[in-house]
């Protein structure tokens, strides 16, 4: 290849993203922040792992780098090179699979050496190579439909290595599949990457599950949510393969953990929790879950702290499903998180001792007090004469901050959280909100 | 048959030579491309306005008449085809386009279709002058507006619905939009469009039938056929040439439905994205098994499968890979949407001087009026039609759903019904009316959702069948009554099913009202009061101006019932009573 000489001069990036920010268009002036100001840079033969909660904006940075979307500043260079779509050399594996159900395996595999204009017999050949080398032989003939999860994305991979990739893009490659499979399947692709089986040069992927980037990744890029920004950065220098129970290991999970939970002090922040205002994009959880994860933390042999890896595994609960519980705990003034622990409060304690209609009277007042849409709505329904007020009123206030989907999500779960706590009742059907419940 | 998959073959090769399956699927194959071709021939025999084509009611001619009924359809689902892979790909891909194809093709659906014949006739017969190709054109154009809509707007709405990923794989892998059409669009949308060209045929055996007789300014134009056939066995009360016809046009939708469809909807099967594979309701076809038989077939099969691919890897139509921004082209983006947007303007405003001129200059609104109150009087027939078939279906329905050994016997049956075109029993009504000195007003309705009855009964049978069976161990566990039980449970749960019959049925009824409020019997007639009788006459007559304003006068009624009415029902039955 012409680039060769390029990729063997030292400090050349193979990818390299600067300045790149991107927003999408909301109405008619407004625009949704989703990216600000990346710059990073991906080396030979690195493993890079993009980790962020969802809707951080890290998969449509890696569409960005895959030339699918367009970034609305700043560049991606792809050896040197500005990337301004598709770019052959870069292939990509995809959560879903993204197979056709009419083709065959064989056939699903050729797909992208057709588009190609690869003859028809090297086209074959090659496709049954990958095949055989992703450990799907024997399956050729078979159709997506007839295979399991797993089975469905070694034909994703073995379509995207078949193209003889320089760089290897996945979008949350295994988060489709169950642990053992997934674990399987990474196990295979370590081991493809490490005897060099492949042409692949690096391999840049987009995950929310911790260990999976600490076990797969050399680095680690950790992202911010609203809007998506680079946190930090962590380079993983444990030799592979890695063990998951392994103490240095738990260690480099104790390290994420603490990145992704540490507030960065901004100017003159008071010391507590933190202070939200109305367009607060809130977290989708629900009171089941948090009053469970306050059990848990209350119980003796916890005494009321913990360490959050250890109540992800607890639990069984992955950074998606955690994050927005802790957050609201400590929206509510229910919990303290800080540098990878979380700390139950007085009024935590208060809410979790209580009975069930007592509890629901703690999580009114707290609602009311910290959460400015929830005492916003309530105070709405006041003032009007018939106490009721619609919907609509109140997304269309929250989409000044929010996409309109956003906005919906979020009203949807205030109405939840107000709904448990016998603040105002909510009729589906009409979209209204009232203060007393219908007879 | 296997046109858009390989057969991978791993070392067993397909033999060239073939096996006596082979004689009877060639037989088949060529005796139906032999027919075809022949019939075309006669279609573009010389031809004056005003010569009389003579039409024998001798039944040994109807087979004859029959084929060249047939090849109409099938030229017209052609080209209806064409144009749903242009439009539809079109609005799907391109937003300036979609603002005006979607809302044009919406339009257009609810214009009767037996409006296009009278308007568009005189055009075609000018194109060709001296060829009978001038009226076979517009008989087929009536048949393609009554097939190409629905298709469009559902081949639209199935590509806007492909997975986003499947999209992004497409431009990852290179695929070229060429590439892209043939490998993910037309297969995603396969079973839909299939769905799509059933209704079709069904409303175009209907229209069929109506537009090989065509008037032209006051003069009867017969077209070689079975709609013409019954026209004239009409004229002459000839009761045995009705029931031939009968009789062949049962046969016709049956061959066609066996040899055509059948084979395409189990064909189909694999292009469902379901990814689980479902043991029941898989739909099979006698001549699928028998093409899979034959050796020679399948070798030609994967011969196609060659061609195919050769025809979607075409080397001019790959993609090229992108060094420019493509941000760059912005400036000549502007000029060409300035200037998409002053032709809108021109045209619009061209229409509507048009419109001032020709029609509201010339019309008195007492006309206006007239024909205002005759639309309500078929609206009102319509309505009370619906109504009347669900008291009827929605009972009988239910029961069938609720006994899948019978719904699998009258599912097929309901939709075979659905597509017999139900013009060719209103002589049998005349003749019940003239008989017992029935009220016309009254009796002539049944006859206009003759047809469309149907759709109510197997979208609701539909509807029953996939009620869960835990709720109906509930209900009964509960011991709900009777009443309680079809309140809380089963009208909600085919309400969704319902409502798409009630839709399309609708739809029927309009359409049938241009047929049905005039029946005649020899040369007896009898016309209801009604917007679908004063177009007919308006179009006996050759007045442009009033066949016009009847059109708009339906097109604007069915629109407003539509927004007013079924749509809200539409949108509540999607949001409150699908089952999830």
């Amino acid at each position: 290849m012409q680039d060769l000489d390029q990729s063997t001069m030292p400090n050349s990036p193979l990818i390299e993203v600067v300045n790149v920010h991107k927003s999408f268009k909301k109405g008619d002036r407004q625009e949704l922040l989703v990216l600000e100001d990346i710059n990073f840079r991906m080396y030979e033969g690195e493993i890079v792992a993009i980790l962020g909660k969802s809707g951080s904006g890290k998969s449509t940075l890696l569409r960005i780098i895959a030339g699918l979307v367009q970034p609305s500043a700043g560049t991606v260079f792809y050896r040197g090179q500005p990337v301004f779509g598709p770019v052959r050399g870069i292939s990509m594996v995809f959560q879903t699979f993204a197979l056709l159900p009419w083709l065959t395996v064989l056939q699903n595999v050729e797909l992208g050496l057709e588009a190609l204009g690869v003859e028809r017999n090297e086209r074959r050949e090659r496709a049954l190579k990958a095949i055989d080398t992703i450990g799907l032989d024997g399956f050729e003939t078979a159709f997506p439909k007839e295979l399991s999860g797993g089975m469905r994305q070694r034909v994703g991979f073995a379509r995207a290595l078949v193209v003889n990739p320089d760089i290897l893009l996945m979008d949350e490659p295994f988060s489709a599949l169950d642990v053992l499979t997934a674990d399987n399947l990474k196990s295979d692709l370590l081991n493809l990457w490490q005897t060099k089986k492949t042409g692949l040069h690096g391999i840049l992927f987009v995950t929310h599950n911790i260990e999976e980037a600490a076990l797969l990744a050399d680095r680690i890029i950790v992202f911010n949510s609203n809007p998506g920004s680079i946190r930090g950065e962590l380079k993983v220098t444990l030799p592979h393969p890695r063990n998951d129970m392994d103490t240095r290991f738990r260690n480099q999970i104790d390290r994420v953990y603490t990145l992704m939970t540490t507030q960065p002090l901004a100017e003159g922040a008071t010391e507590g929790h933190q202070v939200i205002d109305l367009g607060y994009r809130l977290p989708e959880a629900n009171v089941a879950e948090i009053t469970g994860l306050l059990e848990t933390l209350n119980a003796p042999e916890n005494n009321g702290k913990m360490d959050l890896p250890d109540v992800a595994d607890t639990l069984m609960l992955d950074i998606d499903e955690l994050f927005p519980l802790t957050e609201l705990l400590e929206i509510l003034h229910f919990a303290k998180v800080s540098k990878g622990d979380i700390t139950i409060t007085e009024a935590g304690k208060e809410f979790v001792e209580a009975t069930i209609l007592d509890r629901k009277k703690i999580f009114s007042q707290h609602l009311k007090k910290y959460v400015p849409l929830a005492r916003y709505i309530y105070d709405q329904l006041t003032r009007h004469p018939r106490h009721r007020a619609l919907e609509e009123n109140f997304i269309s206030l929250l989409e000044d901050y929010l996409t309109e989907k956003e906005a919906s999500r979020i009203l949807s779960t205030v109405i939840e959280w107000g709904r448990y706590a016998e603040l105002f009742a909510y009729d589906y059907n009409a979209g209204v909100l009232s203060l007393e419940n219908p007879n | 048959m296997n046109f858009l998959r390989t057969t991978f073959m791993n070392g067993n090769k397909v033999k060239a030579y073939p096996n006596y399956w082979d004689m009877i699927a060639l037989l088949l194959v060529l005796g139906v491309i032999t027919l075809l071709a022949w019939v075309a021939t006669q279609m573009a025999v010389p031809y004056e306005l005003g010569q009389a084509i003579p039409i024998s009611l001798d039944p040994h001619r109807l087979p004859g008449y029959a084929l060249r009924t047939v090849l109409r359809m099938l030229i017209a689902l052609c080209f209806s085809l064409l144009f749903t892979f242009t439009f539809g790909t079109w609005a799907a891909k391109s937003r300036r386009a979609e603002r005006i194809i979607i809302p044009f093709i919406d339009i257009l659906q609810s214009v009767p279709i037996l409006g296009f014949l009278s308007i568009t006739v005189v055009g075609f017969i000018s194109l060709f002058p001296g060829s009978l190709l001038g009226p076979e054109c517009a008989a087929i154009f009536v048949i393609f507006t009554s097939q190409a809509w629905n298709m469009v707007l559902g081949f639209y709405q199935t590509i806007r619905s492909i997975p986003s990923e499947l999209n992004e794989a497409a431009k990852m892998f290179h695929l070229s939009a060429w590439q892209r059409f043939w490998r993910i669009d037309v297969p995603f949308s396969m079973p839909g469009l299939l769905w799509n060209m059933m209704m079709s045929m069904s409303a175009g055996w209907f229209f069929v039938v109506a537009s090989e007789a065509i008037s032209v300014s006051n003069q009867q134009i017969l077209l070689p056929g079975i709609g013409s056939y019954i026209t004239l066995a009409i004229a002459t009360t000839n009761m045995h040439a009705i029931g031939y016809a009968i009789l062949t046009m049962f046969i016709v939708i049956l061959v066609y439905d066996q040899l055509l469809f059948r084979p395409l909807v189990a064909w189909a099967e694999k292009f469902k994205t379901e990814q689980v594979v479902e043991e029941t309701n898989e739909a099979h076809s006698w001549v699928i098994n028998l093409l899979h038989r034959t050796q020679f077939l399948r070798y030609l099969g994967t011969q196609l499968t060659y061609i195919f691919d050769l025809f979607v890897n075409i080397t001019f139509l790959r993609s090229k890979p992108v060094h420019s921004h493509p941000l760059r082209a912005s400036s000549y983006v502007r000029y060409i949407s300035w200037l998409w947007n002053s032709l809108l303007i021109c045209l619009v405003g061209g229409v509507v001087v048009f419109l001032y001129n020709i029609i509201f200059r010339s019309i008195p609104i007492a006309t206006v009026e007239h024909v205002f109150l005759l639309g309500l009087a078929t609206a009102l027939r319509v309505f009370v039609l619906v109504i009347v078939c669900s008291l009827i279906w929605v009972p009988v329905g239910v029961w069938i759903g609720q006994r899948s050994s019978v719904a699998h016997i009258v599912q097929p049956i309901a939709q075979f019904l659905a597509a017999f075109p139900a013009n060719i029993l209103y002589p049998l009504v005349f003749i019940l009316i003239v008989t017992y000195h029935l009220n016309v007003n009254i009796w002539v309705t049944p006859l206009m959702i003759l047809g469309a009855q149907w759709y109510i009964v197997f979208n609701v049978v539909a509807g029953a069948s996939v009620i869960p069976k835990d709720l109906l161990q509930v209900a009964d566990n509960l011991g709900l009554g009777f009443w309680l039980r079809w309140r809380r449970l089963i009208l909600p749960s085919i309400f969704p099913y319902y409502i798409t019959g009630a839709i399309t049925a609708v739809g029927g009824a309009w359409n049938a009202s241009i047929l049905a409020e005039v029946v005649s019997w020899g040369g007896h007639k009898l016309v209801a009061y009604g917007l679908g009788a004063y177009i007919t006459e308006q179009t006996a007559k050759g007045d442009f101006l009033h066949i016009s304003l009847g059109i708009a006068m339906m097109c604007l009624l069915v629109l407003i019932f539509n927004r007013l009415v079924w749509r809200p029902l539409y949108e509540l039955s999607r949001e409150r009573f699908t089952l999830d």
